[in-house]
């Protein structure tokens, strides 16, 4: 008889996933929002999407080196990290920044902390955020206009033509070039309103007409299809929704994250503005909400384990997201609220591990 | 019907087709015999045979060595050829009797009793005891200790495991289909020793016809109900069984179920205790499911205690390719056995084998925190931070973290993309939290 044969311990059956296969399946999700970023921004989107992933990929392979450890740049992880760096910064940013972006993501955010499932944080908000805070001017002016839209759905048209006449450089340039998100901050800073024009009632109308259009179905309707401006990867709602519900219909993601986030979000939008439903929509779908809620927050790594935990992370990047847009001095907090939640993962964790199945209750 | 489960659980292919349509063929005598005198929790039965005695089919070759213990008998009649240590059903060599056939099969007289429900419950437990009966599901808990209970836990409800949740078994299944009279009869039984109300028998309903078949004998009983169950890992566990039946928890901590009034037996268990009362039969033969993808005629087989699983593989024309692994039980909680060699003991429900490339072992990678192994947990757990407490020799931590819950189920290991070893590093912490309990007695 030969005694060749395998002994190992049960379970002998495996459902097949990897760590591999979950991170390419977040990439093959993210698809469909890289075709809307070409379709809206052109073809360089792709190529500074390219720059992210093979930069972190690369600098992922260097590091493995010096340090002696097996190369792991195949299983998808590094790449992912790269491309949501260039996913969540403007399409209009030089290549290098996207580069310096991902570097920093896996060099600092991902390996020196160990690697693979030891970072705290999301590696690629910590590359944006790195990027943000070295070249602030770099990362937040300049945002590149869709190629058949506009970059916030006001258009300079719809201002009456007395209130153009005497509207202040600075208002101007809000209109034209600044995120439906950051006009919707200027809108609720009254001291910015009362210097749009130099007549009150016209400062009065203006701000009416504009946080109308704002929130506005035609508004919605664009921010929801993508013809509207915005970080690369963020553009296209409907494009994330559908690589979303392929990860939830696989299992790789869960619902609970994306859901408790995106409707904390949606109850705070209505509560701030005045119980208006367009405004709470405006809030979900304008700047990253959806992206992080699908694709960032989920980060398996810097995400609770536990289902209570997962909703309370939800409603805890939900209620900063909030905060940071209507009180804080940035118009976007989906990064940092995201941040700051990871670093709160180990205590959410250790304070919602379910009962044991028939605990007795002490 | 309205289908009942349980939270968590995981969805393997089940692959019951290889083996779910083959009637349950007699597997033709074996020329030799090597019974484990360990085929049960308990203490081990002790021989009363020396080598070289003749013994008929059916006589009593060892005495149970305690209360919770059971005797053994001789599945076949020959000579006492041996008593040695051999290969046993959970993977290592334990001492056991072998058997040398004569070929004829002469059995011990066995008496009839068709008014086996007139017996008193006492006397009733006194034949299933020296029938040498224990569960017949897996775990290998002595019946008529179970059919025991303290006073203080009194039972109400007797729930019969038609389950079969393991991916590949069918034998539970092809019991039902096939003996489906006398499960019921075997349940009466039970539940009339432990003078319990309800009785039940819950099957998965990837088994329709059988729910259809028992829920048809059942029909006139007012007591005794077909519960349909979802297609769910594990949902033949003991105690996710009882909640899905009964809504009741069994307490956590080394709880039983009869803490909640409840005792659960095997079908196939169910059967034997009808022999045993109505023909005086003791347990030497089981139905065995060979399967597998690479096996050429998987079959259910009735095959003799003590059986070595090589001839069994060779009545099911053998393997069509080079064999990766032979599992003892199912794939999810079975055992990975070095030999063929191996016999079936009273627990084996199943012989699984796989290819080479099916037995691939997998590297464990690095735990990514991503929850799989706390959603699917049936029992609430939290399966990687035990096995990181054990992996470190955080034993105390890994005991507060509800290591002893663990049922070894293997839904974890089976969904973690990383591959971790988990059901293994926490038996390796049960182990070791048992040595220091002991050492502290």
């Amino acid at each position: 008889m030969d005694n060749k044969f395998v002994v190992s311990a049960a379970p002998h059956l495996h459902d097949r996933t990897s760590v591999s296969f979950v991170m390419w399946q977040v990439v093959i999700a993210l698809i469909p929002a890289m075709i809307a970023a070409v379709y809206f921004f052109g073809f360089h989107a792709l190529l500074l999407t390219l720059y992210g992933g093979v930069a972190a990929m690369a600098v992922e392979a260097l590091i493995q080196k010096c340090r002696k450890k097996p190369i792991t740049i195949m299983d998808g992880s590094a790449f992912l990290t790269g491309m949501l760096v260039a996913f969540n910064l403007d399409a209009g940013v030089p290549w290098w920044l996207t580069v310096i972006g991902a570097v920093f993501a896996i060099a600092i955010g991902k390996h020196a902390f160990g690697g693979l499932g030891m970072n705290p944080m999301n590696p690629a908000l910590l590359g944006r955020a790195f990027v943000l805070a070295s070249w602030p001017t770099l990362v937040t002016s300049g945002w590149m206009h869709t190629l058949k839209g506009s970059i916030n759905g006001i258009k300079v048209t719809d201002i009456p033509i007395d209130s153009l006449a005497t509207i202040s450089p600075k208002a101007y340039t809000l209109l034209t070039s600044a995120t439906p998100l950051n006009v919707a901050k200027s809108m609720r800073d009254t001291t910015f309103v009362q210097s749009m024009t130099t007549n009150a009632s016209q400062n009065t109308q203006l701000h009416d007409l504009i946080h109308n259009a704002l929130i506005s179905s035609q508004n919605i309707q664009h921010l929801f299809w993508g013809n509207i401006g915005g970080c690369l990867g963020e553009v296209s709602a409907f494009a994330l929704l559908l690589g979303a519900l392929w990860l939830i219909y696989n299992h790789i993601i869960e619902w609970r994250i994306p859901v408790s986030y995106i409707l904390t979000v949606f109850v705070l939008g209505f509560l701030m503005d005045g119980m208006s439903v367009s405004s709470a929509m405006f809030q979900v779908l304008a700047g990253g909400v959806i992206l992080g809620a699908f694709y960032m927050a989920t980060d398996p790594v810097t995400s609770p384990m536990t289902k209570t935990g997962r909703i309370i992370f939800g409603i805890g990047c939900g209620v900063v997201t909030i905060f940071i847009r209507y009180k804080g001095g940035y118009p976007e907090g989906v990064c940092y609220s995201i941040l700051l939640m990871n670093l709160l993962v180990p205590l959410i964790d250790k304070y919602t591990i379910p009962r044991a199945f028939g605990e007795v209750k002490k | 019907m309205r289908l009942k489960s349980f939270p968590g659980g995981v969805h393997p292919h089940d692959n019951k087709h290889f083996s779910k349509n083959a009637q349950v063929e007699e597997m033709p005598l074996p020329g030799k015999v090597v019974i484990p005198l360990s085929q049960h929790i308990g203490a081990p039965a002790k021989p009363i045979v020396q080598v070289g005695d003749k013994v008929l089919t059916g006589q009593q070759i060892a005495e149970p060595g305690g209360f919770v213990s059971i005797p053994m008998h001789a599945s076949i009649s020959g000579t006492v050829s041996k008593i040695d240590l051999f290969p046993h059903p959970i993977g290592n060599r334990q001492m056991a009797i072998e058997i040398t056939g004569d070929g004829t099969d002469e059995w011990v007289t066995l008496e009839d009793n068709p008014d086996f429900m007139n017996l008193s419950p006492k006397d009733m437990k006194e034949k299933i005891a020296q029938a040498g009966i224990c569960g017949m599901g897996g775990a290998g808990f002595p019946t008529h200790v179970k059919l025991s209970p303290p006073a203080e836990n009194p039972i109400d409800t007797v729930i019969l495991n038609g389950v079969e949740c393991e991916p590949y078994l069918t034998s539970d299944y092809r019991v039902m289909m096939e003996r489906g009279a006398d499960i019921v009869s075997g349940l009466k039984a039970i539940m009339k020793i432990l003078n319990a109300a309800n009785g039940y028998i819950g099957i998965e309903v990837n088994k329709k016809d059988a729910i259809a078949k028992m829920s048809q004998l059942v029909k006139g009983e007012k007591n005794i109900q077909v519960v349909g169950l979802k297609l769910k890992y594990p949902q033949g566990a003991e105690k996710q069984l009882i909640y899905a039946t009964t809504k009741r928890k069994v307490p956590s901590k080394g709880g039983l179920p009869l803490a909640v009034g409840v005792v659960v037996q095997n079908v196939g268990t169910a059967v034997a205790v009808y022999e045993a009362l109505r023909f005086g039969k003791p347990l030497i033969q089981r139905v065995v499911t060979m399967t597998g993808k690479i096996v050429k005629n998987p079959k259910n087989l009735r095959t003799r205690i003590g059986t070595p699983m090589s001839e069994m593989l060779a009545f099911c024309s053998g393997t069509k390719s080079e064999i990766g692994k032979v599992i003892s039980g199912g794939p999810m909680m079975g055992i990975a056995i070095p030999t063929l060699d191996t016999p079936v003991g009273k627990g084996t429900s199943g012989i699984v084998i796989l290819d080479p490339k099916e037995a691939r072992k997998d590297e464990e990678n690095v735990c990514l925190h991503c929850g799989r192994c706390v959603d699917v947990c049936p029992m609430d757990l939290f399966p990687a931070q035990i096995a990181a407490c054990v992996r470190t020799e955080k034993w105390e931590q890994a005991d507060k973290s509800g290591l002893t819950d663990c049922m070894k189920c293997g839904s974890c290991a089976y969904v973690c993309p990383a591959h971790i070893k988990l059901v293994q590093w926490i038996e390796i912490g049960k182990q070791k939290v048992a040595e220091m309990q002991r050492a502290k007695k």
